[in-house]
């Protein structure tokens, strides 16, 4: 595998501007599939979710899954997208194993939506916009498997195994139109554009939206012009980048990649690339031809797919709040700071934030828990703040022990600890390491003398009303506490025996 | 109990099998037994019809003999049996069985066992009709002859050394030659009429999404249909009132049903109808015995108060020419899944390397006759980038033309009336090297389904100088299939009258069946 040369992403932008495109395929999360009543389940063993459909027996038609529909036209509406009067499928012929029929049932010339638009809002606040072109339906194909190769790579494959269980597994393809001037920007809204139909299409519930189980794939279009220049540059089509971080490093490294080629004179290649996470390249694939004829035709066993403008009203009516709409009304809600609320955006856990306030946490007691504990936490583990362990519950009963003075902050932080490892529920782990603050006020009286005996110049000066100089006998007597003492009750009790009032 | 001996059994219509069962005048298992023994007679052999690919003995007897329990037992569940329980049929090779073997009269799928029923073979079964077995057709049902099958050709009962027709050969030729007395066939460019044509029975292409088609191996899914073989317009109805109806696994089956096409066929009356003879259908390059049976036809109909009107459809001329653009394009499609990869016939090439694209070519390239490697690559021609907008496109506009041609006839007449083919039933053999030749056989049966309107064919007698069966086509707008048994019905009573009987009573004797465990009884004269 050789490395492709490429210049670095400063000068690649100072010559050249980009022109992005993508293809976004959602995995709908339907019962059934998209034209059989085979279950639509991930993870099951291979072959066993299927029928004489979906293996493409003889004699078989294929049915369309009505809520597959209703799924694509709520996700062309949250696209902003006009819905289609009368649609129909098309067959996409091509010879692969993966494929039963070895045609691929997909809308061609007829997507059930299109003309759409998505505003994108960049980690800044910036606000693009990326035309949608179309979200058209069809099915995804089997999942081969190739062995006794390398890397499992067809070429060089003694055999490959077949799990049809993916066949027939309802798709939406959502296509941009070319995206202009986004210019260095590009990699960044290249991840916030598939971020945000990944929240879209989660936020409808009609997708799983794992981008790891692959329920929403890209394929990222990249092409270079020299500034100024109207016409296109030629593209490459990197597939299946499959996180959302890829997407960004793979758009970032097409673009070094392609001003390099240009640089050097030579035109861009029109082909597929692959991604690889390891090196963070991409890779030459199959270069796109006209010997690519997939003698596409309206698909004879299937009627038109006509939504009643009724239908697309209902559906309309029944659409969840879009999400940047949502965080409109959440911020003003929670009346975090702009600061504030973007860096809640930026880490992922507004809905988990939601879900704290609403099991009875106030809003900035679920921020400090979220952003302040469990983010920093999450990083260190490499996983998904809300895929720590950590519920809503846990942080109420959290927050209600400190506010209630049984525990103080910096407990409540290894209580935390001892929930996520295993160790019972906050109250349960506050038992266990006998972490209840010391509210009795003999022992606390006995520290209090002991700290101000220890430092008379520092009680002299609150006794002359230097009320500030405090912090220095409280942090003797937390010391002397083992950090369990309540330290607002410390200091009260130290401003009476001083005789001082705060 | 009236005795009837199985030789007579045989010729019975399924009606009137049906009244005997009703009337326990002979069982269920005699009927089945009786075709089955005939099967065993006339089919197989050098010279025999072959027109069954597959019988289906045990299962079809045991079907046969839960019913003479139900029937003998009494009771609710005797008098819900449907009226057809106990009357067997043949199923083209094309639909899919669960217990049986299916073809579709390819080496490529030698072998193979379906895992589900066709929706109409489901119906068949909760009618309770023994299923005897599996017919012979072209391979895929491409053909006009039967001569396409990798597993030899049916000969036509009327003639030996001729074809039965095609693709639906087998079927037809099954019930022409008393092996049974109902078959399902498919209907693409003519399959079921054309076959029915040039053996002397009947044979009925519903509208379009009539009869569901899951199950049915698709040939061209825009223009195949599933329809009734037998030898009597009412049988035909009978069998189609069974098949027919919505299917949720067919999204292109017709929501409502079709009416009753029973009482079509039983109240047979043309007084003050418009019959439309097509102008293009007829005359210039149709056999003369052809165009007299059919002249004979229209004095008949004319006689019992029919109104004879000329209608002309001038884009009929470009039908067969479309339809070999769309049937072939839809095929290349259809049968692409027949790679070798999940079910039927693998084979590997003989050099490596072993490549997955090297093994579907070769099985491909060894399971597929001519007939269908000719269709799969006229297809995959016609529907080439560059290439689709003049044969697909094109294809598609006439289709649209011929609907209207259909529309405009339709405003002048209740029905139209045509030769079914333009000639009888040629020699085995006889234009097996020449595809257009073969071709031009479906070009009165192919507008029918380029419109989805339906057809029936029925025999109109035979032809002066070959002494051979002649079809008569009657064609009705969509979803007005009754209007083709209503007019039937009447065409065949008027016709039998002629000829003092059944056309099929002129048929040549074949090889005498094997009677010796049967008894002997007598049979009640139908009316």
């Amino acid at each position: 595998m050789s490395t492709d040369a490429t210049l670095s992403f400063e000068e690649a932008m100072e010559k050249y501007d980009p022109v992005l495109g993508f293809e976004v395929h959602v995995e709908l999360n339907t019962k059934t599939k998209m034209f059989s009543s085979a279950p639509n389940v991930f993870g099951d063993e291979p072959n066993t979710n299927v029928n004489e459909v979906d293996l493409g027996m003889p004699g078989v038609l294929p049915v369309v899954n009505k809520t597959a529909v209703e799924s694509s036209i709520k996700i062309g509406l949250a696209l902003n997208c006009k819905i289609a009067e009368s649609c129909r499928f098309a067959r996409k012929n091509y010879f692969y194993p993966d494929t039963p029929k070895n045609f691929q049932t997909s809308q061609y010339d007829e997507p059930i939506a299109y003309d759409g638009y998505l505003d994108i809002e960049l980690e800044d606040g910036t606000v693009f916009r990326v035309e949608i072109e179309r979200a058209h339906m069809e099915e995804d194909a089997g999942k081969l498997t190739h062995l006794g190769g390398s890397a499992g790579r067809i070429q060089g494959a003694e055999y490959s195994l077949v799990d049809y269980n993916r066949a027939g597994v309802p798709l939406v393809e959502i296509v941009t139109k070319p995206i202009e001037g986004a210019g260095s920007r590009a990699p960044e809204l290249a991840k916030a554009y598939v971020a945000a139909v990944r929240e879209i299409v989660k936020n409808l519930g009609v997708s799983d939206a794992k981008m790891e189980r692959g329920n929403v794939r890209c394929d990222a279009n990249v092409s270079l012009r020299p500034h100024g220049r109207e016409r296109f540059g030629i593209r490459s089509e990197t597939k299946n980048v499959n996180s959302l971080r890829a997407v960004e490093h793979a758009v970032r490294y097409e673009i070094q990649r392609h001003a390099a080629v240009l640089d050097s004179g030579e035109p861009v290649i029109q082909e597929t690339r692959h991604w690889h996470e390891d090196t963070r390249t991409t890779t030459s694939g199959r270069a796109k031809s006209d010997a690519d004829d997939y003698r596409y035709f309206p698909e004879p066993d299937l009627v038109p797919v006509v939504p009643s403008r009724e239908w697309v009203e209902e559906i309309r009516q029944t659409l969840p709040e879009p999400p940047a709409e949502r965080r409109k009304r959440l911020k003003q809600d929670w009346g975090y700071s702009d600061l504030e609320f973007r860096d809640v955006v930026n880490a992922g856990v507004l809905d988990e934030i939601e879900e704290t306030i609403t099991a009875g946490a106030t809003a900035s007691v679920a921020r400090k828990w979220w952003m302040g504990e469990i983010v920093g936490r999450a990083k260190n583990a490499d996983v998904d703040p809300g895929q720590l362990g950590v519920t809503p519950a846990t942080i109420v009963e959290l927050s209600k022990m400190v506010e209630a003075g049984k525990i103080n902050n910096k407990m409540a932080s290894a209580v935390l600890d001892g929930v996520l490892a295993g160790e019972g529920t906050p109250a349960e782990v506050v038992e266990k390491r006998g972490l209840a603050v010391v509210s009795d006020d003999g022992p606390l009286l006995e520290a209090i003398d002991a700290a101000l005996a220890a430092q008379p110049d520092v009680a002299e000066k609150i006794r002359g009303g230097k009320v500030q100089a405090i912090g220095a006998i409280v942090g003797g007597v937390m010391k002397a506490t083992r950090g369990q003492a309540d330290a607002g009750r410390v200091r009260e009790l130290i401003l009476e025996k001083l005789g001082v009032t705060a | 109990m009236t005795e009837t001996n199985s030789t007579e059994l045989i010729r019975l219509s399924a009606a009137q099998l049906a009244a005997k069962l009703a009337a326990r005048e002979v069982t269920a298992v005699e009927v089945t037994q009786a075709h089955l023994d005939r099967i065993a007679a006339v089919d197989g052999g050098e010279r025999g019809v072959n027109a069954f690919l597959h019988v289906n003995t045990e299962e079809a007897l045991a079907v046969a003999a839960e019913v003479d329990a139900i029937r003998a037992a009494g009771g609710q569940a005797a008098e819900e049996l449907h009226e057809l329980a106990g009357v067997p049929i043949a199923v083209k090779d094309l639909i899919v069985t669960i217990g049986q073997p299916t073809t579709a009269g390819s080496k490529i799928l030698e072998g193979w066992h379906s895992p589900y029923d066709a929706t109409v073979v489901k119906k068949l079964r909760a009618a309770k009709m023994p299923i005897l077995g599996k017919t012979n057709l072209d391979e895929f049902a491409m053909g006009s002859s039967t001569e396409h099958s990798a597993f030899g050709p049916t000969r036509n009962p009327w003639d030996l050394d001729r074809i039965p027709g095609g693709s639906g050969g087998g079927s037809a030729a099954a019930v022409a030659a008393f092996e049974a007395p109902l078959a399902l066939g498919t209907d693409t460019g003519g399959s079921i009429r054309q076959p029915g044509a040039v053996t002397g029975t009947v044979g009925v292409k519903p509208t379009y999404g009539g009869v569901s088609r899951y199950g049915a191996i698709a040939m061209a899914s825009s223009l195949d249909q599933i329809g009734p073989v037998s030898r009597t317009v009412l049988d035909s109805a009978l069998l189609q009132q069974v098949i027919g109806g919505h299917d949720p696994h067919d999204s292109t089956s017709l929501p409502d049903p079709l009416g009753d096409l029973v009482a079509a066929a039983r109240l047979g009356n043309v007084d003050g109808m418009k019959i439309g003879i097509i102008k293009e259908l007829h005359g210039e390059g149709y056999q003369a015995g052809v165009e007299n049976r059919f002249n004979e036809s229209l004095e008949l109909l004319k006689e019992a108060g029919a109104e004879i009107v000329e209608v002309s459809c001038p884009n009929f001329q470009y039908a067969l020419g479309a339809y070999y653009l769309i049937m072939p394009s839809e095929a290349s499609s259809n049968l692409a899944k027949f790679d070798g990869v999940r079910y039927g016939l693998r084979v590997l090439p003989e050099e490596p390397p072993l490549t997955i694209e090297r093994v579907m070519g070769a099985t491909r390239a060894a399971g597929f006759g001519d007939e269908v490697k000719r269709r799969i690559i006229l297809g995959t021609y016609a529907l080439s980038a560059g290439y689709y907008d003049a044969y697909y496109g094109s294809a598609q506009k006439v289709r649209t033309l011929i609907q209207h041609d259909f529309d405009a006839a339709f405003e002048k007449a209740d029905v139209l009336i045509s030769p079914t083919a333009p000639t009888t039933a040629f020699k085995l053999g006889e234009k097996l090297d020449d595809p257009l030749a073969m071709y031009l056989n479906d070009v009165a049966t192919i507008p029918a389904n380029m419109a989805g309107v339906p057809g029936l064919s029925l025999p109109g007698g035979l032809a002066d100088e070959d002494g051979l069966p002649v079809g008569i086509q009657l064609l009705a707008p969509a979803r007005e299939d009754a209007r083709l048994y209503r007019v039937g019905a009447v065409l065949e009573s008027l016709l039998e009258a002629k000829w003092g009987g059944p056309l099929l009573d002129k048929a040549p004797e074949l090889a005498s069946p094997v009677v010796e465990h049967v008894e002997t009884f007598e049979t009640q004269e139908a009316k």
